[in-house]
């Protein structure tokens, strides 16, 4: 599946960030493959958005260096890690909802025709290259000037992704596309970055849903409180052990005594209390 | 079951008809028939159909449409500008005293009203898009400023609020026909009004610089991260707005042969109500400029509508007010229907 033998398109060697005196990252490393979907995993708080952000240049690393294709970078800005092929799609997309689909798709990197004065949005080009993009994840849109918001959560993610794809993405990160879908349409999201796994962009998917990143995966690291618990191939490690190792060895356990334990309590305090 | 509806829906491909259902303007192009008709009816026969009455209520209609384009354009982008009826006042101002004061010739007035409009949109721009306060606050502050400044200057210089004698002082320049000439009775305004209000629409539609301006509206942080010069489109419709409002100060001044210091009062509020009524959203992001343009044709209609009909032009605004909160009313189905079709 790892095509590729030569440079990862993507790594971090002990990436380290504090705020102030939070230590969200200490030290993590990761690499990302042409045609791969690397999974990070991890709690809330764990520091998987802020390790992404150092990529898309949102923060920078105050330890540690990135690379793309083995090369040193630095991003000063989100605009730098665009310009090296690295797209981001945050959770709350980018997506203007009340505007038009097409015009979305293209808005900051319209196509024009004409020149001078008469230099226009070329509409009819932008309709066209929307309906063809949202017609391969499987969208088939009666009209591209309906609003944003006409679709599903599901499609929205997917149009988001397509068009990071369509604008020459080699490195696409998603931060929670799944989390916020429910189960079809989260299926739609995942069979999707399938797809544009097969068009050899590597992927970078955040969850904290164990069920879809096996269901993608084909690596997983994951963070505890910022640090790197490792990282492993989809053959080497069952899906109970990544939820395990997600939520810190023995606290689901424990959560779940303790769960039983409230109700119980809750059942009694009611029991002796007959006119609630 | 859901499911297979979904689908089906999803390919079918909705008549002309539905989708027009769902456009910004709707409430305004029907408003206009409705109140086209009412008048027809009620004052057809007091000259409402005459063409001299089709002009006197076009002329009214002109000269809020004027601003109204540029102003429904600058609410889309998601800012308000409640300054150009003071820079109405200002700009007419600057040129009667420049021609009758100071001996200007016209066009050089012109020239110095549409400078001042600028330097009044770039300075609304400026403190908006650095400040991030409201333009609501912003630009109310100029309309009370630019207003002061507009009467104290006056009362400084020429000891008076009113200046007439310009159309004595313009006679045989070339230039006043081009403002406030007629054709066929016609007053040319309304030509001015109809290409801002094509030129808007065609800015709107089909320029990068219009796809800016909704993204702009509809969420400023995600068109800034992917890129657009949020500030900078901003600015350019302030600009916009205040040049629309000289314009419109020229072509009264001329028209009237004078200026007053009070001109262009509650004119920021009427191109918003004009604005709105066309189905522009008071937060952005949505709206169109022919329906600002339905919208100024429905203020002339009734402006001038009562009139003919000779009860007291003082139930004007009554009828205005009214019809803003069903306009608003509708559009606000309209844009639910929209955006909730599936
Ligand atoms: N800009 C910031 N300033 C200060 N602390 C921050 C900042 N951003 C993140 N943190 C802290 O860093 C830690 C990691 O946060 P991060 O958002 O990366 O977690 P996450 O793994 O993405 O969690 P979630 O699953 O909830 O999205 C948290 O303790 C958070 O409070
Ligand atoms: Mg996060």
């Amino acid at each position: 599946m790892m095509a590729n033998n030569g440079a990862p398109l993507l790594e971090a060697r002990e990436v380290s960030k504090y705020f102030g005196h939070v230590i969200a990252l200490e030290g993590v490393s990761m690499k990302v493959h042409a045609g791969e979907v690397m999974c990070l995993l991890g709690d809330n708080g764990a520091g998987k958005s802020t390790f992404i952000k150092t990529f898309s240049g949102v923060h920078q690393p105050d330890r540690g260096v990135l690379l793309v294709d083995g090369e040193e970078v630095r991003f000063n800005s989100p605009r730098d890690a665009i310009d090296r092929g690295i797209a981001t799609v945050y959770q709350d997309l980018a997506m203007i909802p009340l505007m038009g689909i097409s015009r979305n798709f293209f808005i900051g990197r319209e196509p024009t025709r004409g020149a001078g004065p008469f230099k226009r949005f070329d509409v009819a080009k932008a309709d066209r290259i929307t309906r063809e993009e949202l017609h391969k994840i499987g969208i088939d849109l009666r009209d591209t000037a309906q609003p944003v918001s006409t679709l599903s959560g599901g499609e929205r993610q997917s149009v988001a992704i397509a068009r990071a794809v369509y604008f020459g993405a080699k490195i696409l990160i998603l931060d929670e596309p799944t989390s916020a879908l429910g189960v079809k349409q989260a299926a739609i999201v995942l069979r999707y970055i399938a797809r544009t796994r097969e068009q050899g962009i590597g992927v970078i998917f955040i969850s904290h849903n164990v069920h879809h990143a096996y269901a993608i995966g084909d690596r997983f690291t994951v963070l505890n409180h910022g640090r790197s618990m490792g990282t492993f191939e989809k053959g080497d490690i069952s899906m109970q052990e990544l939820e395990k190792m997600m939520a810190g060895g023995k606290e689901l356990d424990q959560l779940s005594a303790e769960l039983e334990g409230s109700l119980s309590a809750k059942s009694e305090a009611q029991a002796n209390e007959p006119d609630s | 079951m859901a499911q297979t509806a979904t689908a089906d829906e999803r390919v079918r491909r909705v008549g002309a008809f539905r989708k027009w259902l769902t456009r910004p303007e709707l409430a305004a192009v029907a408003g206009s028939v409705l109140v086209f008709v009412f008048f027809a009816i009620v004052a057809g026969d007091s000259g409402f159909l005459t063409l001299g009455g089709a002009a006197s209520y076009l002329e009214v209609s002109a000269q809020l449409g004027i601003v109204a384009v540029p102003v429904s354009l600058l609410m889309i982008a998601g800012e308000f500008d409640l300054s150009v009826g003071s820079m109405v006042g200002a700009a007419g101002m600057l040129v009667a005293i420049g021609i009758v004061e100071y001996g200007w010739p016209l066009w050089l007035a012109i020239v110095a009203a549409l400078v001042l409009a600028m330097l009044v949109g770039l300075f609304n721009g400026y403190v908006v898009t650095r400040t991030r306060l409201p333009s609501f606050i912003v630009t109310l502050g100029m309309l009370f400023a630019l207003r002061g400044l507009t009467i104290g200057f006056t009362r400084l210089l020429t000891g008076r609020t009113e200046i007439g004698g310009l159309t004595g002082a313009t006679r045989g320049s070339p230039l006043p026909p081009i403002f406030a000439g007629t054709i066929k009775g016609f007053p040319v305004s309304i030509i001015w009004w109809l290409v801002l209000a094509v030129i808007g629409t065609w800015v709107l539609q089909r320029t990068v610089f219009g796809n800016w301006t909704f993204g702009v509206g509809g969420d400023p942080n995600a068109a800034r991260n992917v890129g657009v010069p949020v500030n900078r489109v901003k600015i350019t419709l302030f600009v916009c707005t205040a040049l629309s409002a000289a314009l419109l100060a020229v072509i009264q001044v001329l028209d009237a042969g004078s200026a007053d210091v009070l001109r262009g009062q509650l004119l920021e509020l009427q191109a918003i109500a004009a604005a709105v009524i066309g189905g522009v959203l008071l937060t952005g992001g949505y709206g169109s400029v022919v329906g600002a343009l339905f919208g100024a044709l429905i203020f002339g209609m009734v402006e001038q509508g009562i009139f003919f009909t000779g009860i007291n032009t003082d139930w004007f605004q009554v009828f205005v007010g009214v019809m803003l909160l069903i306009a608003v009313l509708f559009n606000n189905y309209i844009r639910r229907r929209a955006s909730e079709a599936r």
